[in-house]
C-alpha cells in the first residue's frame, strides 16, 4: 500500500499508523499535558490534515468531481483524532457515513480516501464506496456505514469478537472498540438494543456520541428526549456514561483516556457525550436554514485547532514558523491527494461484477457472472 | 481447497488477507456417485440433522457459534440445538434477548474479523427487524469495502406457514430476500440435505441465507453419520416422469411427491425436482428436465407477485423456451395475508391437490 509521504520536513509528523509496521500502542501518559511532543504535535497535524482534506473535499464536490452525499467533518477533528489518540492501532473502529476525519485519523492516506470520493481504482474500496463507506482493513477501520445508527450493534460485534478470539480461540488479546455514532443516531432502536448486549456481555466497546446538536437539520432538543442528560440511557443499562468537552483535544485525552484503559481492562462497555460541533451542513447539499451564522460563528471562535495550536505554543513545542511549515506541508500533501484522485484510473467495466461473492458460483445470477476482481489497494 | 476443512490456519483478522481473493477453505465436495447413501437405517428428525451439521462444524473449527433466542439453555425453542449448549458451553452456545437487529448486526461484524457465526431467527419472520443488518450489511460488506471485509455468516431459521400461525408468523422470506446480489440461499426439503447443506453453508465464506419449516423439522430418514457436504447450485430429482416437470424447494416439495403419487395413480407420471438452492439455481437441471417433459410447473409456497416461481419461469422461457409445449405454470401460495383457520391455511398453501389441479390443466 501506498503511504503519504510527508514531504520535505524531517520534523514532519509522519503518519505512522502503517500497515507494515508494528501495531501502534496506545501512549500512557495519564495527562494529555505529559506526552511527547511528537505526539501532541502529530495531534495538531492530524486535525489540520482533516481539516485541509475537507476544504478540498467540498471543493471538488462543487466541481462535481466527487458524487453522491458528503458529509463533511470539519469542526469536529478533536474528536477522532483525540479518542484514536487513546487507543492502539489494532483497537477495531467503526463510525457513520461522517467518515473522512476517523479515516485519516485511523492512518488511511489522503490518496486512498480521496480517490475513493473520485470513484477510482486507487480508492479504499476501489470506487466501490464512497464517501460514506471508507474502509481501511490493515488500520482496524471497520467502515464507513450508510444508515443511520447500523454502526452501533456493529461495534459491539467487534467488541465481542476480540472478546471470542481471546477467551475461545485462546489468541488475540485485550481490546477496545470505538464506535462513533452521531446524535441522530440516539433515536434509532438497534443503538438500544446494542447498548443492552454490550451491557449484558461485558463487551468493551465505548459508544462515542459525537454530539454536534443536530440530526440531519433537526436540533437535539427537537429529536430526542431529555437531551440534557443523555448519559442517563446509558446508565439505565448499566453503562457508565460521561460527558467530555470534545472541542478541547487535551481534554478529550484527559477524561477519554482513563475510559478507555477502564474498558480494556474490566471489558465494560462505556458511553461518551462528546460535544462538538460541525461546521458545514449535514451533507454538501444542506442550505443549514435551521442554524443561524452567528451560532456557526461563536463554535468557530472555539475552533478546536486553533486552540490546540496555541496551547503547543505556550508550551513551546511548536512555533509560528513552524505551524506555517506545517499547514503548507499539508496544503501540498491534500493538493497532491486531489491530483492523484484526478489522475487515478476509474474502474474498469469488468469490476462492476467483482467482490459480490468471496466464493462465486455459477448460476448465483440469472444476469451477472460474477468473479475475483482486482486485489484491494490497501491490502 | 483443503481434503477436510481443518482447524483454521486464519483465526482471526489477519490486515493482508483479501478476503475477495485470498480465499476460501472450501470443503471438498464428492462426485454424485461417491456420496454416502440417501438409503439406509440411521433414521433421524430433520432437527437433528441440522443439529449434526452446525456440532460437527463447531468441533472442528472454534470460529463457529451459535446464537439466538433460546438457542442455549431452553435448548432450543425447536429443539434443533438440544444438548449443543453441554457440548460447547455458554460462550459458543449464546442465547440472545429478543434483539434480531442488535444481535444480527453484532454476528455480521463478527463475520467481519473472520469468525463464522450462525445466527438462528426463531422464524425468518423474526427477521424482518433486522432487515436493515442483513440485507444492508452482510450482503454487501465485500462489495462496498473494495473487497477488504467478507462476511461468513449464516442465518438460519423457520421459512413458511408453520401450522395456524397466521399471517404474522407465517412469513415466506425466500423471494423478498433472494432478490438481494450478495447473499446465498438454501432450502432443503429433506433431512439428509438438511445436514450436508448446512455444513456447507457454515464454510461458505459468503453470507448465507437457510430455510428450515417448522412442518419439518420432525420428519424422519436417514442421514449418514459421516461427514458429507452437498454443494450449492445441484438440483435433486426427487421423482422422474415424464408429462410434466414439477420444479420447487423446501416444504413444497413434499407436495410436489404427494401430488405425484396421486397422478401417478391415473398414469400421469411426473418429475420432482428439488433446486435445494435458490440462489445459485441449478437451472441447467431445469432445462434438462424441460427437453424431456416440455411442460413446467413451479411450485412455489411464497406469493406470485415476484416471486421464485416467476424468476424460474423467466429463466425457462430465456433458456429453453423452444423446448416447451405449453406455457410455464407458477402454483404459488394465494395472493393474501395467511389465514388463521385451519382448512384456510391448507387452502391458502400450494398444497398436492392444487398442483394436481395444475398439472391437469397442463396436460
Amino acid at each position: 500500500m501506498t503511504q503519504a509521504t510527508a514531504a520535505s520536513s524531517e520534523q514532519s509528523p509522519m503518519n505512522t499508523a502503517k500497515a507494515d509496521s508494528p501495531p501502534l500502542q496506545a501512549p500512557t501518559a495519564k495527562t494529555a499535558a505529559e506526552l511527547p511532543k511528537q505526539v501532541l504535535v502529530k495531534w495538531l497535524y492530524d486535525m489540520q490534515l482533516i481539516r485541509e482534506f475537507e476544504n478540498r473535499t467540498m471543493q471538488a464536490y462543487q466541481q462535481a468531481k466527487i458524487g453522491g452525499f458528503c458529509h463533511i467533518y470539519s469542526g469536529q477533528e478533536a474528536v477522532a483524532v483525540g479518542t484514536i489518540g487513546c487507543v492502539n492501532h489494532d483497537d477495531p473502529i467503526i463510525t457513520a457515513y461522517r467518515d473522512h476525519g476517523h479515516a485519516l485519523a485511523r492512518g488511511m492516506t489522503p490518496e486512498a480516501c480521496m480517490a475513493e470520493m473520485f470513484g477510482r481504482t486507487t480508492g479504499c474500496a476501489k470506487g466501490k464506496g464512497g464517501s460514506m463507506h471508507m474502509f481501511d482493513r490493515p488500520n482496524w477501520l471497520m467502515g464507513g456505514h450508510g444508515i443511520v445508527s447500523a454502526q452501533t450493534p456493529m461495534g459491539a460485534g467487534f467488541a465481542f469478537a476480540a472478546k471470542y478470539e481471546l477467551e475461545v480461540l485462546g489468541t488475540g488479546k485485550k481490546k477496545v472498540c470505538l464506535c462513533y455514532l452521531g446524535d441522530g443516531a440516539l433515536d434509532q432502536g438497534c443503538f438500544h438494543e446494542a447498548q443492552n448486549l454490550a451491557s449484558l456481555w461485558d463487551l468493551p466497546v465505548i459508544y462515542i456520541l459525537e454530539n454536534n446538536g443536530y440530526s440531519m437539520g433537526t436540533a437535539i432538543h427537537r429529536h430526542t428526549a431529555n437531551f440534557e442528560h443523555l448519559v442517563d440511557r446509558a446508565k439505565g443499562y448499566g453503562i457508565r456514561g460521561v460527558e467530555i468537552d470534545g472541542l478541547d483535544i487535551m481534554n478529550v485525552y484527559n477524561e477519554f483516556k482513563p475510559i478507555v484503559d477502564d474498558c480494556r481492562e474490566t471489558s465494560r462497555p462505556a458511553f461518551i457525550d462528546l460535544k462538538t460541533y460541525r461546521y458545514q451542513g449535514h451533507s454538501m447539499s444542506d442550505p443549514q436554514k435551521y442554524r443561524t451564522k452567528e451560532e456557526v460563528d461563536q463554535y468557530k471562535d472555539k475552533d478546536s485547532i486553533a486552540k490546540l495550536c496555541s496551547d503547543l505554543m505556550d508550551m513551546g513545542h511548536i512555533d509560528e514558523a513552524g505551524w506555517k511549515t506545517m499547514r503548507k506541508e499539508i496544503a501540498d500533501i491534500v493538493r497532491a491527494s486531489v491530483e492523484h484522485a484526478e489522475a487515478a484510473p476509474v474502474p474498469e467495466a469488468g469490476e462492476l461484477f467483482t467482490d459480490v461473492y468471496a466464493n462465486p458460483e455459477k448460476n448465483l445470477s440469472p444476469a451477472a457472472t460474477y468473479t475475483h476482481g482486482t486485489k484491494n489497494p490497501l491490502l | 481447497m483443503t481434503t477436510t476443512p481443518t482447524t483454521p490456519t486464519m483465526p482471526m483478522i489477519e490486515t493482508d488477507i483479501h478476503p475477495a481473493i485470498d480465499n476460501p477453505e472450501l470443503p471438498v465436495f464428492l462426485p454424485e456417485d461417491q456420496m454416502p447413501s440417501r438409503e439406509g437405517d440411521r433414521i433421524i428428525q430433520f432437527r437433528e440433522a441440522l443439529r449434526e451439521a452446525m456440532s460437527e462444524e463447531m468441533r472442528k473449527d472454534k470460529r463457529v457459534f451459535l446464537l439466538g433466542e433460546e438457542v442455549a439453555q431452553y435448548n432450543g425453542a425447536y429443539k434443533i440445538s438440544q444438548g449443543m449448549l453441554d457440548e460447547f458451553g455458554p460462550k459458543r452456545i449464546i442465547d440472545t434477548p429478543i434483539s434480531e437487529n442488535g444481535f444480527a448486526g453484532m454476528a455480521i461484524a463478527a463475520a467481519m474479523t473472520g469468525l463464522r457465526p450462525i445466527v438462528e431467527f426463531m422464524s425468518w419472520s423474526f427477521s424482518f427487524v433486522a432487515a436493515d443488518p442483513i440485507l444492508n450489511n452482510a450482503p454487501k460488506m465485500l462489495y462496498m469495502s473494495g473487497g477488504q471485509f467478507g462476511c461468513p455468516i449464516v442465518f438460519r431459521g423457520n421459512d413458511g406457514a408453520g401450522g395456524q400461525l397466521a399471517s404474522t408468523h407465517s412469513w415466506c422470506v425466500e423471494a423478498l430476500y433472494a432478490n438481494v446480489p450478495g447473499l446465498k440461499m438454501a432450502i432443503p426439503s429433506n433431512p439428509y440435505d438438511a445436514k450436508g447443506l448446512l455444513k456447507t453453508a457454515i464454510n461458505d465464506p459468503d453470507p448465507v441465507f437457510f430455510l428450515e419449516s417448522e412442518r419439518m423439522l420432525g420428519d424422519k430418514a436417514h442421514v449418514p453419520e459421516e461427514e458429507y457436504y452437498i454443494p450449492f447450485g445441484r438440483a435433486r430429482l426427487a421423482r422422474e416422469g415424464d408429462a410434466v416437470t414439477l420444479v420447487s424447494f423446501g416444504r413444497p416439495v413434499h407436495f410436489c411427491l404427494e401430488a405425484a403419487e396421486t397422478l401417478a395413480a391415473e398414469g400421469i407420471e411426473v418429475d420432482v425436482l428439488d433446486m435445494r438452492t435458490i440462489r445459485p439455481l441449478d437451472i441447467e437441471s431445469i432445462i434438462e428436465r424441460v427437453k424431456v417433459t416440455n411442460k413446467v410447473l413451479v411450485v412455489d409456497q411464497s406469493w406470485p407477485f415476484a416471486s421464485i416461481a416467476s424468476e424460474v419461469v423467466t429463466q425457462i422461457c430465456e433458456r429453453c423456451f423452444d423446448w416447451l409445449d405449453s406455457a410455464p405454470a407458477r402454483l404459488n401460495t394465494a395472493d393474501v395475508p395467511t389465514p388463521y383457520a385451519k382448512g384456510l391455511e391448507y387452502d391458502y398453501l400450494p398444497n398436492p391437490e392444487r398442483i394436481v389441479e395444475a398439472v391437469r390443466k397442463m396436460l
